[in-house]
């Protein structure tokens, strides 16, 4: 049934053409289909990022140079995706999500242990491959995919359905388990649902309801997870513990004060004090070494990134763009936020790295693919005869 | 099949929708970001200072650099307590890959016993600093080491480490003199500057280790290291060098200690030696004795508890401590208290007809020699040691009287400068005894007081501190153990120093002396047999102390009674009387046959001071003492 919905055609109301840009010349950005302020800030974001890296990683050239290479390929993967009409992407999208569904399941029945959590899947000497990054896009495609075909506010038909799209693979990830990757593959699914102008009722209803299963979710934790999040509530309680990343992490930032000590200079950090300093608690060399000054500067590009990321999202024509877009740029928030906030201190700690500063192949390609994806969809507007 | 009503979409309205949406996405990005940014502020601005110290304090680490302990010398310049560097064997866990294959190795190199690996198991696993070794066994010997040396590469993470250990090379018979020192316990750490001991593991328990503490430990130094978290020290950031602790010179001379030890023989007993002119104790012997050397580096239950349970007391410092009743050793301080008070003259005379009477009462105190003395005059007295004549006199004095002379002399009192633990032991007084029962004082009990026996107790110590002070006419040393400290010299004169004994009479002294040397050369003299060769002039005091007392008109027989209930040998003794250079106060434990066995002691003594080309033989003495054993000839 489903399927049926999604392949006939649509019935809608005639759209008024839009005059702008008819007439105008199509520029070399335009043409590679690629949007020069949202690439700048990324580059200098990358660019920032690589600099943290190379102190928080204890200086080692090797890594940087292996993050850069990442980088490189990210942007051939989002230059790519970028150049994929609304169309075809919307085509792609039910097998894309079915086959990553499938592979979350093979990795429930025989993937790879790595750090004591099922992630990955590899076909030996070929590829090494998480599904789970894949669901991050596949599935708020897939969300926005079901929505963009029904009428708008959703109803309560169709956000059953996108339960269903959203919780199969949040329960296989979260059996990973993986906490962080589910989060945010939820969120990201949230998201399209609510650009596409949930009701209040509803998103108040559901509130309540997700405040009456907080306590079947804590049952249902693993034992590291609600250790993480008591160790939040009193990271004092076990400090050389679980509660030794948070102490030295918020220690770190708070010793950078408001100017920091100085790139390299950072005691907490090249000291060793620090845990995954150059990964998931990056954020804490950043604060030590540049200060407040440093950390207002990054939120403040990334803040920029997500503001231009929602204009493009808004400039979209078609609804699935548009929710697409919106999600994206949204969870690329996300990222930052819950990254920031546990390093800080006021989040339990969610293996969340901090968007493309963070040491990390996978996750730097699939935000760069998402990316990718929402500059495709801003370039393909149609151009609508008169 | 029927198609569903499908309501139209309606892009514009969407449009609408999705912008409003994200008008409000932005408010709440904006919010979260602000959220961020003001925990950040607070983090870096408002609690700055807090985790810039927090940050300081993982990073610079403060070492204690622990004095090295003073050593103690005998007046010769005889080592008595050194510091031996021993090795323990540590373990870096986080170095260790495997650590059952490395403890398994570590047990058939070293034959470790399974205990010691528990207990090691059992400690490793309570959470403590990364990289900080911990300890699996101590005092490695040379053959150890050297087969840790040769295995080393088979054990990373395996370190031997040296520390230096308190070592007694003559422990048994020096500890009751010297002390010991042991870990610090939980009690004196509470007590202890805390910074200064912060690398130190032992402290002195007892004796001259503890009385000196402060001086024989130094000043702790320390050193400022920056390390990473994972423990190993980067680069030094300061340091401040320990100041070591003195060296201790006392005025014991290890010779004439281990003589003494060797004198009793292993039966019960004390000597005291002190030099009357400077207050310096040559000996100060207690039997038995223990090795102190099991206590530094920690005595195991199972010996712990032998020594406690020893029925000869070896823990217990008789020199110090013991309590014994004076016997007639102290009838020459109380002849003086009579000179003194006026109640008799060098040559005022009882008639002892063998016992004496108080007024209406038929009690008869008996004279040791059951027919009496006969005319017995001051100096006769103490050379027979009649008890009568010290009746008469202990009653003509009053306790009131006794006890404000015999105080005088330091009996009841703690008289030494530096000697730890001392006891008080008793002087008894008409107020001690309402205090201590609630009882007037008896005139029978002054009696008792006038021959040395009855509440009266005293320590060897005392007594050998007051012959010192007869020897010197009454002028008072306070009896010490340390000569120098560091290079400082300890003064003769010392605070607290009890005033000076004055006597209307110095002539009154000689008679004294006189008296007391008759007891040794004088043909009835208690102690005669010691006279015989004798090559300078010797002044002393027999006494036995009852430890069994007698039902009236009992007499009794050494060898019905128990070992254990025999009376104790007591002498005291000073020499040459023309200038002394040595008093000496013996007791020997249920010694049984008479003051003899004591005096023979003291003469040792004395002889092994005096003659300096004579070495005294202790197997002499021996035979002497087995020959004359049982043999009574006086009290």
């Amino acid at each position: 049934m489903i399927w049926s919905e999604l392949t006939r055609p649509l019935r809608t109301h005639p759209v008024k053409p839009s005059l702008s840009g008819i007439a105008r010349r199509r520029s070399l950005w335009e043409r590679i289909h690629l949007d020069p302020w949202l690439l700048g800030m990324l580059l200098l974001l990358m660019l920032a990022g690589l600099v943290v890296l190379y102190s928080a990683s204890g200086q080692r050239l090797s890594v940087v140079t292996a993050q850069a290479l990442r980088f490189g390929v990210a942007l051939v993967v989002m230059a790519g995706l970028a150049q994929l009409s609304p169309t075809t992407l919307l085509r792609w999208t039910p097998p894309v999500y079915v086959a990553g569904l499938l592979m979350l399941v093979a990795v429930e029945l025989f993937g790879d242990m790595g750090m004591g959590a099922q992630r990955w899947l590899e076909i030996p000497g070929v590829i090494r491959f998480q599904p789970s990054e894949l669901m991050k896009l596949a599935m708020p495609m897939m969300v926005a995919a079901w929505l963009s075909r029904q009428p708008l506010p959703p109803r309560w038909r169709d956000l059953l359905v996108c339960a269903v799209i959203i919780g199969l693979p949040v329960v296989l990830i979260a059996k990973q388990p993986d906490l962080g990757t589910s989060l945010l593959v939820t969120a990201a699914g949230v998201f399209v649902i609510l650009l596409a102008g949930l009701s209040w009722r509803f998103i108040l209803f559901c509130g309540v309801l997700a405040a009456a299963a907080l306590p079947l979710l804590w049952v249902n934790l693993h034992n590291y997870q609600r250790q993480r999040v008591l160790t939040f509530l009193d990271p004092e309680s076990d400090p050389l513990g679980a509660g030794w990343n948070i102490i030295q992490s918020t220690t770190a930032i708070g010793s950078g004060g408001f100017w920091g000590k100085g790139w390299l200079q950072g005691t907490q950090s090249q000291l060793e004090f620090l845990p995954e300093r150059h990964t998931d608690f990056i954020v804490a060399v950043l604060g030590e070494e540049f200060g407040l000054v440093g950390m207002l500067a990054f939120l403040l590009l990334y803040l920029l990134i997500v503001g231009r990321g929602l204009w493009l999202a808004g400039a979209a024509q078609e609804t699935f763009g548009r929710l697409v877009a919106g999600s994206i740029i949204l969870t690329f928030f996300i990222y930052v936020f819950v990254n920031v906030g546990m390093v800080s201190g006021i989040l339990p700690v969610v293996g969340v790295p901090l968007p493309l500063v963070s040491y990390g192949g996978t996750s730097s390609v699939t935000l760069l693919a998402g990316f990718g994806i929402l500059m495709a969809i801003h370039a393909h507007r149609r151009l609508l005869p008169r | 099949m029927r198609r569903r009503r499908q309501p139209l979409k309606n892009p514009e309205q969407e449009l609408h929708a999705f912008r409003m949406r994200s008008l409000l996405a932005v408010l709440v990005v904006v919010c979260l970001t602000g959220l961020l940014g003001g925990r950040l502020f607070y983090l870096q601005v408002v609690q700055h200072e807090v985790y810039s110290t927090r940050s300081e304090k993982n990073r610079v680490r403060v070492e204690p650099l622990p004095p090295t302990r003073g050593l103690i010398y005998d007046r010769h310049g005889v080592l008595l307590a050194e510091n031996r560097p021993t090795y323990n064997l540590t373990l870096v866990r986080e170095r260790v890959a495997d650590l059952d294959a490395t403890l398994t190795l570590l047990v058939d190199l070293l034959e470790i016993p399974e205990e010691e690996i528990e207990a090691f198991r059992v400690r490793s696993r309570q959470r403590q600093r990364p990289f900080q070794p911990a300890l699996l066994m101590s005092d490695l010997d040379e053959d150890q080491i050297a087969r840790l040396a040769v295995n080393r590469h088979r054990l990373p993470g395996v370190e031997v480490e040296a520390q230096l250990l308190r070592y007694y090379p003559d422990a048994e018979t020096m500890v009751h003199a010297l002390g010991y020192v042991g870990r610090i316990n939980a009690e004196e750490l509470a007590g202890l500057d805390a910074g200064n001991y912060a690398g130190t593991h032992f402290i002195g328990k007892t004796g001259v280790e503890r009385f000196y503490e402060d001086e024989l430990h130094g000043q702790a130094g320390l050193r400022k290291v920056e390390t990473n978290a994972r423990g190993r020290v980067l680069r030094e950031l300061g340091h401040t060098d320990p100041v070591p602790g003195k060296d201790l010179t006392l005025t014991l001379d290890s010779e004439l200690q281990r003589l003494a030890v060797e004198l009793l023989d292993g039966r019960r007993g004390s000597i005291v030696a002190i030099a009357p002119e400077s207050g310096e104790i040559l000996a100060l012997a207690s039997v038995p004795g223990f090795d102190s050397n099991q206590f530094v580096t920690g005595i195991d239950v199972a010996s712990y508890r032998g020594l406690q349970e020893d029925l000869d007391l070896p823990l217990y410092n008789r020199a110090i401590r013991g309590h014994y009743p004076p016997g007639s050793t102290i009838k020459p301080f109380l002849a003086l208290a009579g000179l003194a008070e006026g109640k008799i003259t060098p040559n005022s005379t009882i008639r002892d007809p063998g016992y004496f009477q108080l007024p209406n009462d038929s009690r008869r105190y008996r004279n040791w020699l059951r027919w009496g003395h006969g005319r017995v005059d001051l100096e006769r007295a103490i050379a027979v040691s009649n008890n009568t004549y010290f009746y008469t006199l202990a009653h003509d004095l009053g306790i009131d009287r006794i006890h404000e002379n015999m105080s005088a002399f330091g009996f009841g009192q703690r008289v030494a400068h530096d000697v730890q633990g001392e006891s008080d032991a008793l002087m008894p007084s008409r107020d001690w005894k309402r205090g201590r029962f609630n009882q007037p004082w008896y005139p029978g009990e002054t009696l008792s007081v006038g021959i040395g026996q009855g509440y009266w107790q005293l320590t060897p110590l005392q007594l050998a501190t007051a012959t010192a002070v007869l020897a010197n006419r009454g002028e008072w040393v306070k009896p010490r153990l340390a000569q120098r400290i560091g290079q400082e010299e300890v003064p003769v004169e010392l605070p607290d120093t009890p005033p000076d004994i004055m006597l209307e009479n110095e002539g009154w002294w000689d008679r004294i002396f006189s008296g007391m040397e008759k007891v040794i050369s004088g043909h009835e003299g208690t102690a005669r047999r010691i006279g015989k060769d004798l090559e300078y002039r010797m002044a002393g005091k027999s006494g036995t102390a009852q430890v069994f007392s007698l039902g009236k008109d009992q007499k009794y027989n050494a060898d019905e009674i128990q070992e254990r209930l025999r009376d104790h040998a007591l002498f005291t003794a000073f020499a040459p009387v023309e200038a002394p250079q040595i008093a000496v106060a013996v007791i020997v434990e249920n010694a049984g046959g008479g003051s003899t066995h004591a005096a023979h002691l003291a003469k040792a003594m004395t002889d092994a001071w005096l003659l300096e080309d004579e070495a005294p033989d202790t197997e002499e003495v021996r035979e002497v003492l087995e020959r004359e054993d049982g043999r009574v000839t006086g009290n």
